[in-house]
């Protein structure tokens, strides 16, 4: 088998799955700063999937891309110590507000300037929009198959990928040729965890931005100039020659509206005791209206 | 021209729940906005498939007949659906949001270069004002729809490039047939003149669908448990109570993922949205993506030991208290009451 180069599309994302009563603005809007930040879940499946095909095919490439600002670098951090070969990231103020198609857009943009590859892969979806639709957006601008919702990759030919999708009812077994992309089931194996030799190598990872700041120590710019690899390219709009009206907020079909918090509507409710008299009265009366029985 | 759109899936000759269900909800925008509804089918041997469909108050339906057509496959239906759309030009269009339509319907946004919001829970018609442009757009459709891990609803316009697109949750809808007598004009696509070979590259080798036996949507009962059961013993409780009243077992996405209960059980947005006349949920904190999928039960109860479970707010009878036993004592007192 021949090797193979892999983009992983990867994103931070809030933590949406631990959303605290202060993650609520009085206003009703999302208070993002309240909200840590993780490495979207399902991206990490897709990351494990790569280093799965690095593992079985010698010679393979991953490299991680990610679109965000500029604290997202700790997510080609965290791809390096659990095995990435590299790291890019895309970044810059423009982008911000993007929805689906602005953000496809952006990304493959990214993906031509990575280019050649053979395979990209990405999550299903991410949590904070559980949208999943960058990745076929991606696909349909790079002009490419995709092959969606893989929870295994069953075999790879010199020409075809043999994957495994996992559907709300069953499962089904596809064959797409090269170049494709995937993106990758959360009932796919979790990602291996962080490789302490990578670690070390890896901590001091920067990119230009984070070495620039005034809080960075003179002696880790010093080790950049040594070594190179751990400087992470960051691109701008200029850098992955986007055009502006097709970025960010102007580049988006979407507009949020209004949001609105949850409020639950108070119904009349009878709050019991687990007695058995209580428990006894709700079965009769449930029995009387003819709702059981 | 000005109409509302949807996608309709198939298989078996057999038009889907959720088209069935979108086919309502499109019907019910295209009356607000007073335009035809139309609607598109590909799969193989479609033979009087207009019958199950005209009568949701379909005006026009396009079907692509062909073997190549099923089992889905993104690029020919999406080269299929892209052609039609862009000679149709319609305003809204509708898929669902299943394996098969969050699987095309970004793939189609892109090449249109058109909005497309994910996961509709609600849709409606109305108007926008920008305040930066000064401008007032009319009949948008609002795609409204559970935001950032289910605490905020959001409503999603689109005002500069069309068509407006969404899909939709299954089991949202609702499903109503419009006119038995309907008549639908039927358009056969030339799928030969749009497919190319380049369409037909990812191949299918396996397929195994499994028809769930479970059919919790038809169920009249349903108990149904969260992470707070605790085990997949302690749903046993729970399994016991709802033969005992003819209903079935569902379960929270927590308790799925806990792996208390199997995955075709689950309630919520992502699993079955179900009315059923009882529905009784134990160790269930009530979540907006579990409420959003049971909160139409014509009686809820709810046994929980946190007194502020958000559950509680929108049920008919709160039972503080440990389910391990309060569920016996019910079916104790179901037992010495019922005839």
């Amino acid at each position: 088998m021949r090797p193979l180069k892999i983009v992983v599309l990867a994103k931070q994302v809030p933590d949406t799955r631990h959303v605290g009563s202060d993650a609520m603005k009085p206003d009703g809007t999302v208070n993002r700063g309240k909200l840590e930040t993780v490495f979207n879940p399902d991206d990490l499946h897709a990351l494990e999937l790569a280093l799965n095909i690095k593992d079985r095919i010698e010679g393979t490439t991953v490299t991680i891309l990610t679109m965000g600002p500029k604290r997202a670098a700790d997510i080609i951090r965290e791809g390096y110590y659990r095995g990435a070969d590299f790291g890019v990231m895309i970044s810059d103020k423009r982008f911000g507000g993007a929805d689906t198609l602005a953000t496809s857009y952006t990304l493959v943009k990214g993906i031509q300037k990575l280019a050649p590859f053979d395979l990209i892969l990405g999550g299903r979806q991410a949590i904070d929009g559980d949208t999943a639709q960058v990745g076929p957006q991606c696909a349909e601008k790079l002009k490419i198959p995709q092959v969606t919702y893989v929870e295994e990759i069953v075999d790879i030919k010199d020409d075809e990928i043999i994957a495994r999708r996992r559907l709300e009812k069953g499962v089904e077994t596809v064959a797409s040729p090269f170049p494709c992309l995937i993106t990758v089931h959360g009932s796919s194996p979790a990602c291996r965890s962080r490789h302490a030799k990578k670690v070390m190598t890896y901590k001091y990872a920067r990119t230009d931005t984070e070495l620039k700041s005034k809080s960075t120590d003179e002696i880790l710019r010093l080790l950049h100039e040594k070594r190179p690899y751990l400087t992470i390219p960051e691109w701008s709009v200029e850098d992955i020659e986007a055009q502006i009206e097709k970025i960010g907020l102007s580049g988006s079909p979407t507009k949020v509206k209004s949001v609105e918090s949850i409020v639950l509507t108070a119904k009349e409710t009878k709050v019991l005791s687990d007695s058995d008299a209580d428990i006894e009265m709700m079965i009769k009366e449930l029995i009387e209206q003819h709702t059981i029985g | 021209m000005k109409s509302v759109f949807v996608y309709c899936e198939v298989e078996n000759k057999k038009v889907a729940e959720i088209s069935q269900e979108l086919l309502s909800a499109g019907k019910r925008l295209a009356q607000k906005l007073g335009c035809p509804l139309e609607a598109m089918i590909f799969g193989n041997d479609l033979n009087n498939i207009e019958n199950q469909i005209a009568p949701y108050g379909v005006d026009t339906l396009f079907i692509g007949d062909d073997k190549r057509l099923e089992p889905y496959r993104t690029l020919p239906h999406a080269a299929l659906a892209t052609e039609i759309l862009k000679k149709v030009d319609p305003q809204i269009v509708l898929f669902g949001a299943t394996s098969v339509g969050r699987d095309l319907a970004p793939r189609i946004a892109s090449v249109l270069n058109c909005g497309l919001t994910a996961d509709c829970t609600i849709l409606d018609i109305g108007d926008h004002f920008d305040k930066k442009e000064k401008k007032e757009y009319k009949d948008l459709l609002y795609a409204i729809r559970p935001a950032f891990g289910g605490s905020i609803m959001a409503n999603i316009i689109n005002w500069d490039m069309h068509p407006q697109m969404a899909t939709v949750r299954e089991g949202v809808m609702k499903k109503e047939i419009f006119d038995e007598n309907y008549k639908a004009t039927v358009e056969h696509i030339n799928v030969d003149a749009i497919i190319k070979e380049e369409d037909l590259v990812v191949k299918i080798i396996e397929r195994h669908i499994e028809e769930s036996g479970v059919n919790l949507k038809e169920a009249p009962i349903i108990v149904a448990g969260g992470y707070g059961v605790g085990s997949k013993e302690n749903f046993k409780h729970l399994e016991d109570l709802a033969e005992l009243l003819g209903g079935e077992v569902g379960g929270s996405r927590a308790a799925v993922d806990a792996g208390f209960i199997d995955h075709d059980r689950q309630i919520g947005q992502t699993g079955t949205t179900v009315r059923p006349k009882l529905y009784i949920a134990a160790g269930i904190s009530g979540a907006i993506q579990h409420r959003a999928g049971m909160q139409e039960a014509s009686l809820i109860v709810s046994i929980n030991n946190d007194p502020d479970a958000p559950i509680n707010k929108i049920a008919d009878y709160v039972i503080n208290g440990d389910l391990g036993e309060v569920v016996p004592k019910m079916i104790k007192y179901y037992k010495s009451n019922a005839k």
